[in-house]
């Protein structure tokens, strides 16, 4: 570990190849090339969904929203579903790393950034479909209550405790968690809310509004792959930081009970600093 | 296009949606960034 204490300032690093590059953070050139196409794809969908693809014949221009919800949706879908595999990766002795973790924590961050989406531009459609924007119906809470579902996973990642503890719980969580998602996909048919079943796949639309609407399901999935790629390079960087600084916070503690001295002059019988950590101190 | 009906509800459905994602990007390349001042390379393996 390179990384140095800088007095009561904290840390410091000398730049990285990549800085030198221009590519500080969490950036590759892999990222910044899927970034620019992703960005020509969420023009594409713009320019196809908003002006482009004809108005439906029974719910007229309001189908545009369309464009944006499905997309939304199947992202949060996908998102939960890669968390609770990454989660099983964890959980599976064979394969346990904090990496599978972190990607768990940031692929769950994502779908509730986008589940949140699904709900606003869901009810905004619905306030021209159905005239109100929220109605209790099936699809409608079961959505609620996986986004809620979720929110609560992100919080459970945040009690506190090592990075092994964080992983067991939150793992367990997101492979439960997950269940639910069959049950909103589903309610469509089981119940008969009124939110209307499936479109691609009962071929109810086609030509121009299939073609943006897998615009949008494309432009979404890379959009994903690249926010979960900087995602989780930056849950990394938290726990190396949450890391460094435990084990500085320890050398100043030696530091300053190095320096105390006790009433009859006699110095506390601490390490110096950069000496072994304690039996237990975080690594 | 001009008279597109819904325009408030299409527009801003776009406009949340994508608003949002570019927000939550800008805070997490600017957060990403500073952590990453932070640490040596031994702890960015993607760099």
């Amino acid at each position: 570990m390179s990384i140095t204490a800088t007095g009561t300032s904290g840390l410091t690093a000398s730049p990285s190849d990549g800085q030198r590059h221009g590519l500080s953070g969490t950036g590759t050139t892999f990222t910044r090339w899927l970034g620019v196409v992703t960005l020509v794809g969420i023009a594409w969908l713009v320019f196809f969904g908003l002006f482009v693809s004809p108005p439906d014949q029974i719910q007229r221009d309001s189908v545009r929203m369309m464009y944006i919800h499905v997309p939304t949706a199947w992202l949060a879908y996908l998102a939960f579903i890669v968390t609770a595999v990454s989660s099983a990766a964890y959980l599976w002795k064979r394969t346990r790393s904090l990496t599978w973790d972190r990607i768990a924590g940031a692929s769950a961050e994502i779908g509730v950034l986008f589940m949140a989406f699904t709900l606003v531009t869901g009810s905004l459609w619905g306030s021209v479909s159905w005239g109100t924007y929220w109605v209790w119906d099936a699809r409608l809470t079961t959505t609620a209550f996986l986004f809620v579902t979720y929110i609560g996973y992100l919080a459970v990642r945040r009690l506190g405790g090592s990075h092994e503890a964080r992983a067991r719980r939150s793992s367990v969580m997101a492979l439960l968690a997950v269940l639910e998602i069959p049950l909103v996909h589903y309610s469509v048919k089981w119940w008969r809310p009124l939110h209307q079943g499936e479109t691609v796949a009962d071929r109810t639309i086609d030509g121009l509004m299939l073609f943006s609407l897998f615009v949008g399901l494309i432009t979404f999935t890379l959009l994903y792959v690249w926010l979960l790629l900087h995602k989780q390079r930056q849950l990394a960087l938290e726990d190396a930081v949450e890391d460094h600084g435990l084990d500085l916070a320890l050398v100043e503690r030696r530091r300053e009970a190095s320096t105390t001295t006790r009433p009859g002059g006699a110095s506390f019988g601490v390490a110096a600093p950069g000496g072994a950590a304690p039996e237990g101190g975080a690594a | 296009m001009i008279a597109m009906q819904y325009a408030k509800q299409v527009f801003g459905s776009y406009a949340i949606t994508l608003g949002g994602v570019g927000a939550y990007a800008w805070w997490m390349l600017r957060r990403s960034r500073k952590l990453a001042e932070q640490v040596s390379d031994e702890d960015k393996p993607w760099t």
